[in-house]
């Protein structure tokens, strides 16, 4: 039982890392700190793929003669973290366009405040 | 032969739109639109022929780069890819055709970035629809998203904040739909849909594959706007600018429920979401909240975009209703009304673009007889559309209805039957009060001008928005040709 | 029975499809757009009127025109019960132009061309309505009917109007929701919606609560147009609409589709034979007998003509539902003539009150004095109206309500033949002092008052000379006695009538 639990320890921070990051997009006023929320939520999903895809005494997936015969649970498999090359531009991407967003709502309503801009909005 | 590439060409061709006309646009600003609308008529041209194709020699599997799947990116067009594809760049390429004036009018001096993001927009639908692949939906699926998020923050004064909180609830749909995915890959190993399909039988542990189409079902109903998961939509609907909402309303959510129906019937088997687990049991119940939810929220409105919000929000629920019925009736109602409602918002918010062109408001209270006298045949666009929400024969929304009346009698389901003969009565009310207000003489509570001579708007922007009026006659009273021909080849195995 | 395939009552529907188009055309030259009018209904006749001789010949014409929803076309057919309707909708659609015209431009009335198109469009769904050969196709035609006539029924755009309106939108669409469901439930039942002198459901497999759940839906889908009581109020409300629209839709086209489709369900969709071993025709029997008494006796108590006309409409729509509902081929028959006798008697009264609307722009019983004296070719139909409702000979009137009077007498439950004969005494009651007051009570009020002009006086004389000509020689026009004849012994077990001795009876 305790093994199992030490050898998912990854996947518990990275479930404590989604909460905060889901608490912090929908309970936090402030919109910057929402944004962080955001981004802590989109890290803690690479972090998801990326811990899913590591191997113990495995290599990277460049064929090797010195291991001898070709035996797939000898390297890693490439795909998730390619994958999260692409999802981490398109994490750096909305986070660009919402700081867009918050410069422009920061010249409008002079504030980053959600209550005091929905005050502002009536 | 070189058509066989038509499935990349139609996302490749918007995409490389977006990529000339922003630079061409910087250096002389008259050639974006022309551009623009050149790659979106390459994207609709495209689109049709393909459909054209797929129905006479069979879905069309393109592999990218000649990698064969599942190792390789794999293009597939199907009846149904092919038909959604092309609601997407027909609507796309007649809105650009509409938006040059109102664009011009609305948001002067922005119209670069925005065609150029309209593109990126179009380019990321179209790239959802036809892939087969799901780590490249969600690629498309940002892209589109991201488009979104600007295309609503060029409204008015409060848009940048409606597309931040879009944002923020758009990028949580996506970051579960991404987790989901990561869950079905760790149980499956691959991400193609066909290949999944074939796995997902073969799996005997079960647990991690419940785990990931409920987060992927959550992630792609919060893009689809599913109720209770609509809260972004009318914020956003109401304060992008009005060819914005024209863009977004009619095509954004109905390509997500077009992903939820392939990632419930072509990934997973309709045995296995209705049968085994009831995931489908809970989108139909949810919808048909969200059908009734939406109406009544409708009702309450007194802005008519923000009604037009609301009322998507119900016609959602048609579609997801339809999804949740799993049976062949129910998908082909789902499936026409995405064409319907597609057709019929499309028209709704065109209407709204012309009063907003006209008289700068959109106040149902302030709206008039003289408004009619003025805008006569965008009235009388107004009035067909509305009939079709409502239901009325030969309109398009009335057969979308009875199909799923059928399959929902079908199913012996009467309490979907009654929440749509009821949710048509409610849309009787709130669109019959502006009907009213249009034909209606009474002491003029606005003072738009004394002078009540015709004053249509642009010719431009009047075409497309009869060309939609006349579609949703059109497509209503020849709805069976579309659903023996098009969607009843769609109906994936194994639903009864 | 031969089938003959031909587009005639395809063309039948869609003439005043086109002449609707037209009349929006010519807005702005109002005698080009009443000359679309007049030839629309002209036309649309004369093709309802080429089908009688295939007819008669024992062959039914169809045509199918495109698959409408997947597995249901848009198909019509020329059946007796249809044919019979079409012909009294679509020529009392040709007097009631003229009569229009002469109206609108009496009182020089605004957005005409808003009223003649509705008209025209109103009139096409009758005919589709009338030709359906299918329930889809009934529907379809059913709702555009509804919609159409909204615009006629806001007309004078008053608030009192846009709240008739409202109104009539909330029952008759609500109506056409319930239609729906239950048209839906019957084609997943059967797979098949398509009119049968069988009857649909027969043979069908559902238990009898559910088949009367089925039932009552469809009997409400179509009820609420037949102001069936309690599905009525919509109707007398509705009649703030200029009196050509109370004449021909509410007297004629809108109330008697309603009727129509309960004749359709009650034969057609149900079939006597279900309707008979499970019971359900009391139900119907029942609530139009309590609708003729209601309705007549509520009429008593309306001072406004119009008001007054309506009420007696609900009771005699209620007349043609309960023959129909006692299952037998000769009160079905009389039925049928019913809905032919009351469309012209009735129209006769309309015409009049709009008539002395134009005039004097009274529309109270209690200020009628002496009016007879100033306007007496109208009143004098009017006279006649009265008196064929109440079913005196020689009149159409009589015909129809002696052949149902027959009918009761012939069938199980002949005490029902108490009701019909009350409900002639209450219509004496209430329609022979409306006479009394304008030929025998003297008042100097109206003496400047004429005749109205001849575009409104010839169709009323016209209409008032029908029923007495039907009443005399009830098959001499287009063949109507056969028609419906037709139609009753195809449901079978009906006593042959012979015309001639009915003509006899008349005189």
């Amino acid at each position: 039982m305790t093994d199992y639990f030490i050898g998912h320890a990854a996947y518990y921070f990275i479930i404590t890392l989604l909460l905060i990051g889901l608490w912090g997009m929908l309970f936090k006023k402030n919109y910057l700190k929402k944004l962080i929320g955001m981004n802590i939520l989109q890290s803690s999903i690479i972090l998801f793929y990326v811990v899913s895809a590591s191997k113990y005494n495995a290599t990277v997936p460049v064929l090797d003669p010195k291991l001898g015969e070709i035996n797939p649970s000898q390297y890693i498999n490439p795909l998730p973290h390619t994958l999260m090359l692409t999802a981490i531009v398109v994490s750096v991407a909305t986070t660009g366009v919402a700081l867009a967003l918050l410069i422009v709502i920061y010249k409008r309503f002079n504030t980053l405040d959600e209550n005091e801009i929905l005050e502002k909005m009536k | 032969m070189i058509f066989q590439h038509f499935p990349i060409v139609i996302p490749i061709s918007l995409l490389l739109g977006a990529m000339i006309s922003a630079p061409v646009g910087i250096w002389k600003r008259k050639l974006t639109y022309p551009i623009a609308l050149f790659a979106s008529f390459v994207a609709f041209f495209f689109s049709s022929a393909g459909l054209i194709y797929v129905l006479n020699t069979g879905t069309h599997h393109y592999y990218l780069g000649n990698w064969i799947p599942p190792i390789g990116i794999e293009y597939v067009v199907d009846p149904l890819s092919a038909f959604v594809v092309l609601i997407v760049n027909g609507i796309g390429f007649f809105v650009m055709i509409y938006s040059h004036r109102s664009l011009a009018k609305e948001i002067p001096g922005k119209e670069v970035p925005f065609h150029a993001v309209v593109l990126l927009f179009l380019a990321g639908l179209s790239g959802m629809v036809v892939t087969g692949d799901l780590f490249n939906l969600y690629v498309f699926l940002e892209i589109a998203s991201l488009s979104a998020y600007a295309l609503v923050s060029v409204g008015e004064k409060r848009a940048p904040v409606a597309a931040f909180r879009y944002l923020l609830l758009g990028t949580i749909g996506a970051s579960f739909y991404l987790l989901g995915l990561g869950f079905l890959y760790l149980d499956t190993g691959s991400l193609n849909m066909l290949d999944n399909a074939k796995i997902i039988p073969l799996l005997e542990e079960r647990g991690l594959i419940i785990i990931s189409l409920t987060l992927m079902l959550v992630g792609i109903g919060l893009k689809m706007a599913m109720f209770p998961m609509h809260l972004w939509l009318p914020d956003a609907y109401s304060y992008a600018p009005s060819v914005g909402s024209a863009y977004l309303a009619p095509i954004a959510t109905k390509v997500s429920a077009y992903v939820m129906i392939r990632i419930l019937f072509t990934v997973f088997h309709t045995e296995f979401v209705s049968e085994y687990y009831n995931f489908t049991d809970v989108i139909a119940w949810l919808s048909a909240v969200g059908i009734l939810w939406g109406s009544i929220m409708a009702i309450a409105q007194s802005d008519y975009k923000r009604m037009l919000a609301y009322s998507s929000v119900s016609q959602i629920g048609y579609i997801g209703l339809g999804i949740g019925l799993a049976n062949p009736l129910g998908f082909i109602g789902a499936v026409l009304h995405i064409l319907n409602h597609a057709l019929m918002k499309a028209t709704l918010f065109l209407v709204n673009g012309n009063i907003f062109y006209r008289f700068g408001i959109t106040s149902i209270p302030m709206f008039d007889e003289n408004l009619r006298k003025k805008l006569p045949y965008t009235s009388a666009a107004f009035t067909i559309a509305a009939l079709s929400m409502i239901g009325i024969p030969p309109t398009a929304g009335f057969f979308s209805k009875w199909y799923l009346v059928l399959a929902s009698v079908d199913k012996n389901n009467w309490i979907f039957v009654v929440v749509i003969g009821l949710s048509s009565l409610l849309n009787l009310i709130y669109f019959f009060r502006i009907i009213e207000k249009l034909y209606i003489t009474r002491k003029s509570n606005l003072t738009l001008d004394e002078e009540t001579k015709m004053n249509e708007v642009p010719i431009s922007m009047l075409v497309p928005t009869l060309l939609f009026a006349i579609l949703v006659i059109g497509f209503g009273v020849f709805n069976a040709y579309i659903v023996d021909y098009i969607i009843k080849l769609a109906i994936p195995d194994g639903m009864i | 029975m031969n089938y003959n395939y031909s587009l005639i009552p395809f063309y039948a529907v869609i003439v005043s499809l086109v002449g609707a188009i037209l009349i929006l055309i010519s807005s702005r030259k109002p005698n080009l757009r009443e000359f679309w009018t007049i030839s629309a209904a002209i036309i649309k006749f004369i093709l309802v009127f080429s089908l009688v001789p295939e007819f008669l010949k024992g062959n039914s014409v169809e045509c199918e025109i495109i698959s409408i929803a997947s597995g249901v076309s848009l198909a019509f057919r020329v059946d007796g019960l249809g044919l019979f309707f079409a012909i009294v909708a679509s020529g009392l659609w040709i007097l009631t132009s003229f009569y229009s015209i002469g109206y609108m431009r009496g009182l020089s009335e605004h957005k005409q061309t808003r009223y003649f198109a509705s008209f025209a469009i109103a009139l096409s769904a009758t005919m589709g309505v009338a030709f359906a050969a299918n329930l889809v196709t009934f529907v379809f035609f059913y709702e555009i009917l509804t919609i159409s006539t909204y615009p006629l029924v806001i007309h004078k755009e008053t608030p009192e109007a846009i709240s008739a309106g409202r109104k009539y939108l909330a029952y008759t669409l609500s109506a056409g929701v319930i239609l729906i469901i239950a048209i839906a439930w019957i084609f997943v039942l059967t797979g098949n919606v398509e009119f049968n002198a069988n009857g649909i459901l027969k043979g069908v497999n559902i238990s009898s609560a559910q088949l009367t759940i089925l039932f009552i839906l469809l009997i409400i889908g179509t009820g609420v147009k037949a102001a069936i009581i309690p599905l009525h109020s919509w109707l007398p409300t509705a009649m703030v609409a200029p009196t050509p629209v109370s004449a021909l839709l509410h007297a004629v086209a809108v109330v008697k589709a309603g009727v129509f489709g309960v004749l359709r369900i009650v034969v057609y969709v149900m079939g006597f034979d279900l309707l008979k071993t499970s019971g359900l025709w009391i139900i119907l029997a029942t609530f139009s007998a309590a609708t003729i008494v209601i309705a007549s006796l509520i009429a008593f108590s309306q001072d406004n003509l119009k008001k007054r006309l309506a009420y007696s409409t609900i009771a005699h729509l209620s007349y043609i539902i309960l023959g129909a509902s006692l299952l037998n081929g000769t009160a079905l028959l009389g039925g049928i003539l019913h809905l032919a006798a009351h469309a012209t008697l009735k129209i006769t009264l309309f015409f009049v009150a709009g008539a002395i609307y134009v005039k004097t722009h009274i529309e109270n019983i209690s200020e009628l004095d002496g009016i007879g004296y100033q306007m007496p070719l109208t009143m004098g139909a009017f006279a006649i109206g009265a008196l064929g409702l109440a079913g005196i000979p020689p009149l159409n009137g009589f015909i129809s309500k002696f052949i149902l009077i027959n009918g009761t007498l012939s069938s199980a439950h002949s005490a029902i033949v108490l009701i019909y004969l009350l409900s002639g005494l209450l219509n004496a009651g209430y329609f022979f002092p409306i006479v009394y007051r304008a030929f025998f009570i003297k008042s100097e009020r109206f003496t400047k008052i004429r005749e109205v002009s001849l575009f409104m006086l010839i169709p009323i004389l016209i209409t008032a000379g029908l029923s007495l000509l039907l009443g005399l020689f009830p098959d001499l026009l287009f063949n109507l006695f056969h028609i419906a004849q037709n139609v009753s012994s195809e449901i079978g077990k009906s006593i042959i009538v012979d015309v001639n001795k009915i003509s006899g009876a008349g005189l």
